[in-house]
């Protein structure tokens, strides 16, 4: 089979043990100051690429590539410390967030940049929730898809994609070039050790401005508006079994 | 101090410096880590057999997988509740 050159798209979220707050002004959720780290889907799809690679299959290059804030880099590194080769950072101003369709669309050319044959992504990042870059990445390239995988095998040309569904497993097989998501149980993401972090900051890592891509990844969404969940109500006590079958009914619920 | 016992130091200097870099995403907090991981390695200071030093070693180790595990578990729960138990 031919040799396997990997992209893994890597987010820079807010942690995920960090609970979220809302501005002041109810448009954003608050980011300065807070913890962030790696998009725990995006650890999954790193873990999945280095495997490969760790079962002895013919994995040319592991690239890593996100676009973010400058911070972002640190991400890449991370990534680049669990067995990423290089990393490729797009640089985007704070504050500015690219959707998923401009996400999507960099990635299609860094793809034909890279002549990369497979990419496996997250299958959502923990902060927007949006389930779609895999998703629209695969139909601007044309390319197979097998979202939310749980397992992985390469048989010759052959990948063969166990992916969960709702009440079950769905099996796939697909060709080369294509594209996977993780899910969350794909496999156990290991931890950047120090001395890993430290060998990755000598791995190559090119910077890259929106300028340097020929994409229209202007905004096509307007947030209008982001609340708090409402908060949870108490319950109440009821006396007896009357009172009980006297709520339910209250309720609707009888 | 002889090269090989030279060499036993900076290992457990290392082991100790990778758990202090662990630590900082404790559950219980940086303060409460370093301090029991501090008491821990002080409390072992005095050990001058050669093997001694090396089970000690071997024992930091194994508690630096179990935290990476602790890690993973709490996380992995966490996003499970979130995404798979509506």
């Amino acid at each position: 089979m031919s040799g396997l050159r990997i992209l893994v798209p890597v987010k820079r979220v807010i942690d995920y043990a960090v609970k979220p707050r809302i501005n002041r002004a109810n448009t954003a959720v608050e980011t300065a100051g807070v913890k962030h780290s790696m998009n725990p889907f995006d650890e999954l799809s790193i873990e999945e690429a280095v495997r490969l690679r760790e079962r002895k299959l013919p994995v040319e290059e592991i690239v890593a590539f996100s676009a973010g804030p400058p911070k972002a880099q640190d991400i890449l590194r991370t990534a680049m410390a669990m067995g990423a080769d290089r990393g490729i950072h797009v640089t985007i101003e704070e504050g500015k967030e690219l959707e998923p369709l401009g996400v999507a669309k960099l990635l299609k050319q860094v793809v034909q940049e890279e002549k990369s044959n497979l990419v496996i992504l997250g299958k959502q990042s923990i902060d927007d929730d949006a389930n779609q870059t895999g998703q629209m990445l695969a139909g601007l390239l044309n390319w197979p898809q097998a979202t939310q995988a749980s397992k992985v095998t390469f048989e010759g040309d052959d990948v063969t994609v166990m992916r969960e569904v709702d009440g079950g497993v769905e099996t796939l097989k697909a060709k080369l070039p294509l594209i996977i998501t993780t899910d969350l149980r794909l496999n156990e993401p290991r931890y950047a050790s120090l001395p890993n972090i430290m060998k990755a900051k000598k791995k190559p890592l090119a910077k890259k401005t929106l300028a340097d891509f020929e994409a229209d990844v202007s905004p096509r969404l307007k947030t209008l508006k982001v609340t708090e969940p409402p908060p949870r109500k108490g319950g109440v006590k009821v006396e007896d079994v009357d009172g009980m079958i006297g709520k339910l009914k209250e309720l609707g619920a009888l | 101090m002889s090269s090989k016992a030279l060499n036993l130091r900076h290992q457990v200097i290392r082991i100790y410096k990778e758990l202090l870099y662990l630590g900082r995403e404790y559950p219980l907090g940086y303060d409460y880590f370093r301090s029991r991981l501090h008491k821990a390695f002080a409390s072992q200071a005095n050990l001058k057999d050669e093997d001694q030093i090396k089970k000690g070693i071997e024992r930091a180790e194994f508690v630096k997988k179990e935290i990476e595990a602790l890690y993973y578990l709490k996380r992995y729960r966490i996003l499970r509740q979130r995404y798979e138990k509506t």
